[in-house]
Order: C-alpha cells, then sequence, then structure tokens
C-alpha cells in the first residue's frame, strides 16, 4: 500500500513558470539597451547603474525583514534587481551616486513595501522613485550630457567618472545641454517656431541608435524595441499596451502636426524621444499596476498615450512619460472594478443569456 | 472584418504537456488477474447510494444485481464476477477524505460464471424510453468523470427534444489515453453505442469529436463511421478543457449555453466515447457495466498502461501489477491530473468514474512554495469561463465570500487552468472548492438559523394563543359562577 499523505488540491501539474524565470526575462531584454547606454555614456552610467541596482536590493533586503518575510527566497525573484535597473535607466548617467540611492529607497520602500510588498503597490515603483526625484531634485535631474559615439576618446576616464558619480561634474555647463522635448519647450516659449529650432538637432537614425542626449534608456530606441518583441515573442508580455500606448501618441501627434506644424512635433519625432518607447514596454506595462483585462489594459494604454501627449505638448514639464504612468495606475483598480471579461453563458451585467432555439 | 468581432470559438484554456506518449501506443491490457476480493461502494454515482438487495453469505453470479438504484437520480451495482458476499459495511471511499462508505465486499470463487443473460433483442426494435431503461438498469453512469447516470441524461434528452448528441472523444487531460485507446482498438462498438443512443435520444445526427493529437482514433472512427451519414466525426483543436460541454458544444455549434441552463436548452447533449462503449455492451450483449478501461501512468509507473479492470479492484493491487515505485510516488491521483482528485492511500477501490490512476514523482508535480501575486494575468486568460481567477482569490482570503461570487466564483468549473499557469504557484482552484463549500455550509446554517427563528416565533405565538384561551375560559368560567350566584340569589330571594 502506498501513503501519499500529503494532499493537494487539483490540478496536479503546472507549467514550468516562476517570478523569477519572468523577471529574468524582463532584465535580459533590457541587457543590449543598457549595454549600449553604458559604451556612450562611459564609467559613470555604470557606476551609477550598479549603485542603484544594489541600493534597491539592500533596501528589499531591510524591508523584507522588517516584514518579517523569508528574505532569502523573496530576494531571488528579482522585483527588486529590475526595479533598481528601470530606475537607473532612467536616471541621467552623469546623476550624482546619492540620486540613484534616494531613488532606490523612495521605489522599494515607499513605493512598494509599505503597500505590503510584492503585488500589492498601487504605483509603478519605478515611476514614483523618478517623478520623487524629479520634483526634489530638479538640478540633478535635468542635466543632460552628450553622448559620445562607441569607444569614444571624449568620453571621461574610469577616474574622472568616478569623480563625476562620486564628488560632481566640474563644468556642468560645459559638457550638458537640454534633451530635445527640454529644447522644444524652451524654444517654443521664446516664440522660436518648430522646424527652424530644431535645425541640426534631431535626425531619426540617431534617435533609434541612441546617440541622443537623455537618460541611460532613452538611448537606443531600437534595442529598447527589440527587447519589447522578446518579451512579446516570450508571451510575457500582450500587445494590448504598448501597441495602444505608442498608437494614440503616433495619431495625436500626427494630427496636431498635420494642422500646425510650426507648433506641433512630428509623430516620428514623438515616438523617438524621451522615455515613450521605455515607458510603453516596460513601464506601463507592469503587471502589478497595469489592470488584468485586455480590454482594461487598452484602455490604460490609451489613456498613458494621451496623458504623455498632453504634459509633453502643454505641460510644464517637457517629458510626461513617468507622470502619466502614475496617474493611470491610480486609474488601475477603478478600471478592474468596472472592466471585466463577459462570463460564459452570461451577457456583460452577468445575467443569464437568453435560451435561443 | 465581421469575423473579427466573432468572440473566439475557444476562449482561454491551457495546452499542458500532454504526457500521453507512454501509454497511447500500446494495446489494452486485459489480462489483469482477477482480484481475491473487490470492493464495491454503493455510490460510485451523483445522486441516490443503491441500496443493497443481496446479504452477507450470498452466492452471486457474474453480472447479478447487487443493489437497485433508489430514486430517480441513481444507478444500480451489478456483480463483477461470480462469488460470496462476505461483508456490507463502512470502508474507505476513494476520495481525498478517503471517508468510510457503504460497500459490498465481494470474495471471487474465479470461476467467472455468468448470470443467465436476458434475452438480447435488435435495439432498434426498441422503444426509446426501453434503451432508456436499459441503460439505466445496466448501471451506465457519465464515464467522463462526472458519473451521472447516463439514462437520466438520454431521458432528459428525449424530453427537450435534442437535435444532436455530442460524443466527447476529446480526452483533453494529460496523461490518460483510455478513450483514446478504446477509439482506436473498438471503434465499430463505439459507433454502434452511438447509434443506440441516438435512437434513445430520437435526436438528428450525433458528432463525435476528437482532438487533433490523436490522429489514430480519428482515422478508426471515421473508417467505423462511414456507412452512418448521421454520425459524423471530427476533429478539434488540441486544447484543454475542450471536454468541457459547453466549450465542446460552443466551438462545434457557435451556441452558448445560458447559465443556470442546460446544454439540452441549446438542443445538444454530451456524452463520452466510454459511455458509448459501455451502452453498447449493456444492450447488444446484456453486460452491465462491470468493468473498464483505465489508464495507469506517471513517473512512478514502471509499466505504465491502459488495462481492462473490474469495477471494485483495489488500487494497490493495480499499482503492484504496473510496477509502480512507491519510494518514487509524491501523489497518488484518481483521474486526470487537471481535474482529478488526490488519494492519501491505495487501498481504495476502482470504481465507475475512476479513468486514470496515476503515481506522480515530485518533479511532475512541481510542488514549490507559494509566492505573492504579481497580477500577471495568466490566470484572466487561461480561464474558459471569462473569469476574473486572482480577484475572487483576493477576497476569499479576506473572507469575502460573496465578493467573490460577484466575480463569478458560481460559474467556476474547477477545471484547474488557473492554478496551472500561475507562475507565483497559488492553489487558485482550492481557494475557490473551499469558498463553494463554505458558501453552502454558511446557507445552510443561515437556513437553520431562519428555521428555529420560525419554529421559536410559532411556539410563542402558540403559547399566546392557549394563553389566551385559558383567560377567555376563565373569563367564562367566572360568569358562568357569578351567573349561577346571582341565580341562587335571586331564587333565595324569592324563597
Amino acid at each position: 500500500m502506498i501513503n501519499c499523505l500529503k494532499l493537494n488540491s487539483s490540478p496536479h501539474a503546472r507549467r514550468d513558470s516562476n517570478i523569477r524565470a519572468i523577471m529574468q526575462q524582463v532584465l535580459f531584454a533590457l541587457c543590449p539597451a543598457t549595454l549600449f547606454g553604458v559604451c556612450v555614456y562611459g564609467w559613470s552610467a555604470l557606476f551609477l547603474f550598479i549603485i542603484t541596482v544594489t541600493a534597491a536590493v539592500i533596501f528589499e533586503a531591510w524591508c523584507l525583514q522588517l516584514a518579517g518575510k523569508a528574505v532569502k527566497t523573496s530576494l531571488q525573484d528579482y522585483s527588486a534587481v529590475l526595479t533598481g535597473w528601470l530606475i537607473a535607466m532612467t536616471l541621467p548617467p552623469y546623476a550624482p551616486w546619492w540620486i540613484g540611492v534616494v531613488g532606490a529607497g523612495l521605489a522599494i520602500v515607499v513605493g512598494k513595501h509599505v503597500y505590503g510588498g510584492l503585488g500589492q503597490n498601487l504605483f509603478n515603483p519605478a515611476m514614483l522613485a523618478r517623478v520623487g526625484l524629479l520634483i526634489a531634485f530638479p538640478m540633478e535631474m535635468t542635466t543632460w550630457v552628450e553622448s559620445q559615439t562607441l569607444f569614444s576618446q571624449a568620453l571621461p576616464s574610469f577616474s574622472e567618472s568616478l569623480r563625476i558619480t562620486f564628488i560632481g561634474m566640474d563644468n556642468i555647463d560645459a559638457v550638458s545641454g537640454a534633451t530635445l522635448l527640454g529644447h522644444v519647450k524652451t524654444e517654443l516659449s521664446q516664440n522660436h517656431l518648430l522646424p527652424h529650432s530644431l535645425d541640426g538637432l534631431f535626425n531619426i537614425p540617431d534617435a533609434w541608435l541612441g546617440l541622443m542626449r537623455g537618460s541611460l534608456g532613452e538611448g537606443s530606441l531600437f534595442l529598447l524595441t527589440m527587447g519589447g518583441f522578446w518579451l512579446l515573442h516570450k508571451g510575457i508580455l500582450r500587445w494590448y499596451i504598448p501597441v495602444s500606448l505608442l498608437g494614440t501618441v503616433f495619431i495625436l501627434a500626427m494630427l496636431f502636426s498635420v494642422y500646425d506644424s510650426s507648433h506641433y512635433l512630428s509623430p516620428m519625432l514623438h515616438l523617438g524621444s524621451g522615455g515613450l518607447i521605455l515607458a510603453a514596454f516596460f513601464i506601463a506595462t507592469d503587471y502589478v499596476t497595469s489592470p488584468n483585462t485586455p480590454v482594461g489594459q487598452i484602455i490604460f494604454g490609451i489613456g498613458c498615450g494621451v496623458l504623455i501627449f498632453v504634459i509633453r505638448t502643454w505641460g510644464a514639464y517637457p517629458e510626461g512619460a513617468g507622470f502619466a504612468v502614475l496617474l493611470m495606475n491610480s486609474v488601475t483598480p477603478l478600471l478592474d472594478h468596472y472592466i471585466r471579461p463577459r462570463i460564459y453563458g452570461r451577457d456583460n451585467k452577468g445575467k443569464p443569456l437568453e435560451v435561443v432555439d | 472584418m465581421l469575423s473579427f468581432f466573432k468572440p473566439p470559438a475557444i476562449r482561454g484554456g491551457v495546452h499542458a504537456t500532454e504526457h500521453k506518449e507512454a501509454t497511447a501506443n500500446s494495446p489494452i491490457v486485459s489480462d489483469f488477474p482477477l482480484p481475491c476480493k473487490l470492493y464495491l461502494p454503493l455510490q460510485q454515482h451523483v445522486g441516490k447510494p443503491a441500496e443493497p438487495l443481496i446479504k452477507v453469505g450470498d452466492q452471486v453470479l457474474k453480472g447479478q444485481l447487487l443493489a437497485y438504484s433508489q430514486g430517480l437520480v441513481s444507478a444500480p451495482i451489478h456483480a463483477p464476477t461470480s462469488g460470496l458476499i462476505i461483508d456490507v459495511n463502512d470502508y474507505p471511499a476513494p476520495h481525498p477524505s478517503a471517508l468510510p462508505i457503504r460497500t459490498i465486499v465481494l470474495a471471487t470463487d474465479g470461476k467467472e460464471q455468468w448470470q443467465k443473460k436476458t434475452l438480447v433483442v435488435d435495439p432498434f426494435a426498441l422503444e426509446p424510453e426501453e434503451i432508456s431503461l436499459r441503460v439505466g438498469a445496466a448501471g451506465i453512469v457519465g464515464l467522463g468523470g462526472a458519473t451521472f447516470p447516463s439514462a437520466v441524461k438520454l431521458t432528459q434528452g428525449r424530453r427537450n427534444k435534442v437535435h444532436t448528441l455530442l460524443i466527447n472523444g476529446g480526452e483533453c487531460e494529460p496523461y490518460l489515453t483510455c478513450d483514446d485507446r478504446l477509439m482506436q482498438e473498438r471503434p465499430k462498438q463505439v459507433i454502434d453505442g452511438i447509434r443506440v443512443m441516438l435512437h434513445g435520444l430520437g435526436a438528428a445526427q450525433a458528432i463525435v469529436a476528437i482532438e487533433d493529437n490523436k490522429e489514430l482514433a480519428f482515422i478508426a472512427m471515421q473508417a467505423a463511421a462511414q456507412s452512418y451519414p448521421n454520425i459524423s466525426v471530427i476533429q478539434v483543436p488540441t486544447r484543454y478543457p475542450m471536454g468541457w460541454d459547453r466549450q465542446l458544444i460552443r466551438y462545434i455549434t457557435s451556441k452558448e449555453v445560458p447559465a443556470e441552463s442546460r446544454s439540452t436548452d441549446v438542443g445538444v447533449t454530451m456524452h463520452n466515447v466510454g459511455t458509448a462503449y459501455a451502452v453498447h455492451r449493456a444492450l447488444r450483449a446484456s453486460q452491465p457495466l462491470i468493468s473498464k478501461v483505465v489508464t495507469v501512468a506517471g513517473g512512478a509507473v514502471g509499466k505504465p498502461m491502459n488495462v481492462e479492470l473490474l469495477i471494485g479492484t483495489l488500487i494497490s493491487e493495480v499499482l503492484a501489477f504496473c510496477e509502480v515505485d512507491s519510494e518514487k510516488t509524491a501523489r497518488l491521483v484518481m483521474g486526470g491530473p487537471m481535474m482529478g482528485e488526490a488519494l492519501p492511500h491505495s487501498a481504495v477501490p476502482v470504481v465507475k468514474g475512476s479513468s486514470g490512476i496515476l503515481a506522480l514523482t515530485a518533479t511532475e508535480i512541481k510542488s514549490t512554495v507559494e509566492q505573492a501575486c504579481i497580477r500577471c494575468g495568466s490566470c484572466v486568460n487561461a480561464c474558459p469561463a471569462g473569469l476574473l481567477p486572482l480577484e475572487m482569490m483576493s477576497r476569499i482570503r479576506n473572507n469575502q465570500l460573496e465578493a467573490a461570487v460577484g466575480f463569478g466564483l458560481k460559474d467556476c468549473i474547477s477545471c484547474g487552468s488557473c492554478s496551472y499557469v500561475c507562475p507565483s504557484n497559488i492553489p487558485l482552484v482550492h481557494y475557490f472548492k473551499y469558498a463553494s463549500g463554505e458558501l453552502i455550509t454558511r446557507q445552510q446554517a443561515q437556513h437553520k438559523t431562519e428555521q428555529t427563528k420560525r419554529l421559536m416565533q410559532d411556539r410563542q405565538a402558540r403559547l399566546e394563543r392557549i394563553k389566551k384561551q385559558q383567560e377567555e375560559e376563565m373569563r367564562q368560567m367566572q360568569l358562568a359562577k357569578q351567573q349561577r350566584e346571582q341565580a341562587k340569589a335571586q331564587a333565595e330571594a324569592i324563597s
């Protein structure tokens, strides 16, 4: 006679998948763009990246211990690494070290564990941290440096980079400047019209290759898009949010630029600048803070797209992806409450269908 | 463009690793040694348990009626072989609880002596009602696992004038191949059973749906059905839970069975291929349901196979025959891995509803630690019924069962797709089963309180009434007394 006293409810089979494997795939998808960013911005970008991710993991371990949860097994799900990584992707590469640490703390402690840990948070922790930093430290968060061609001699050396990250930049004005969206915003406020003010500033191939001023992860749009496609291919992402978000920005930008191309950026400029691609594939799609039905996700994506366009065009900040995602995060519970799949044999209101012969 | 807006024919579901190779290509083993004792629970079906006709010490013949069906929804039990009744008592049930259930124990005599068979007549010369009666008398229940008495289903179908008999040859559960082998080896008998059922139902056509991973079964069945234009054999995509009747009905007829209704309301009724085979045996050979083809598989099984077993054979004997490694067995399951029940031990019998016996290893069940829900929505995509498992789960965790009902708890079919895909290893189905049971318990408790309250109120009213009555009587008596005294006083005054 065989005894199997440990009984479980059915099913007695499971798919090979776990949180850790999902997170690993996302990290893998981020790798190419991150590596590229490190190459064009130099050692400082790498230092900041390592500091932010390490800080995120340390904060996570601390919070888990305070909450009395299993620290080691929970850390192995890589969720903290991903959060730290995403924050690093949105920071200016030459930002001082403490920006990364404060950002990681905001995300992990305030953005995640205050709500109860993994899966409980209302807002995307990385975006919460980014927006918090932007409001608290506008100087440090908007000092964008010129990117360099790969392995260029113009990049600061190892020791210089250490200095930049841990002590600060000496000649900020010499190497920094505004991002494309920031530049356009300033120019427009001085009544310089668009096609003229963009002269020699922007060309689409450069943007897709990542040779533009911006944060670490705004770099190579091509590599980020490839990462996004990888996740779609792996079934980790579904197309609803990226397509609706990018589609909305594209359509709005097209309508407005056709209407008045001297005041409104063209759709390709919108897609090719700022953190739009990163947000569409890696940030707005965060499982925890986005709706869980296809229709809900499409509405969420459209909402993000509209808000990004509105903030970029008429808002005070040049880039609105972070704000847009946070605002839509707050709508997620509402979307999940009202938008539900139709139950088999029932209509959309939950009433049984009529019997038809 | 219009088809773009049409709801997808197959909603949700999962493609589970099939694990069917081990048993799909070898013939059904029919030389299982006759067990010394057979254990026949009186409840092997949905409905009321059967009532024993025999007593301890009776000598019975193979196929003899041992317990008769009680009430409208019930099924009789027959002797799987000849022998001596040695006990009618409580024995562990083949259920996760292994709670005692009333069981007839038959000591076999090895003679395999059949009872005198009733005359076999051409079933097509019989009235449709007579088909139902004979199917009922043979103790046939839904062999897909639901074990609902088939005769009741045939009668319901006939009364509701169904036009289509759907035969489920999907066998969407991983590991199981008993229906597959049955269709490959005995297609003529299965098709004959389907024809008899069509006659009994008075339905116009039968559709046999076979998942497209069972090519050989499809070819065999198609060949067997060739000369019957009212029986069509079709292939359906391999996707769990294709065997859910409502899923299959929508896929094939593009009709959706309304909630809280039966499939007969849309003119369709579904039976399993195993049931069709049993109907064939009952009507053509007047053999009751006494044996069953069962898949024995799983990582711990040395010789996985499909084996024809007498009802009542102890699972421990089956496991020994198939050389199951008890060291490697992490879980014993009766049925398929998706909806089957785990068994606490193997000293329980094979019953009519047993389609598989699985001895799974620790690596197969992948039992890992439960993690936090990350709201990935995999369960929402996997749910064939269109529910929100993650929302239901979070409500049940907080004991808000009514809120879980609001998300569709009552429409859950416990198919297990959500638990199967969950990356956090959350036992979602477990929560739903618990909540459903708890809701019933609460309802019963509620009902009981109301009943008690009503009884109390009634009693109060009764006491009140009696009190009033007594007071009234008292008053009357006093009145009468007064009148008497008055009369007496008057009389005295006069005198």
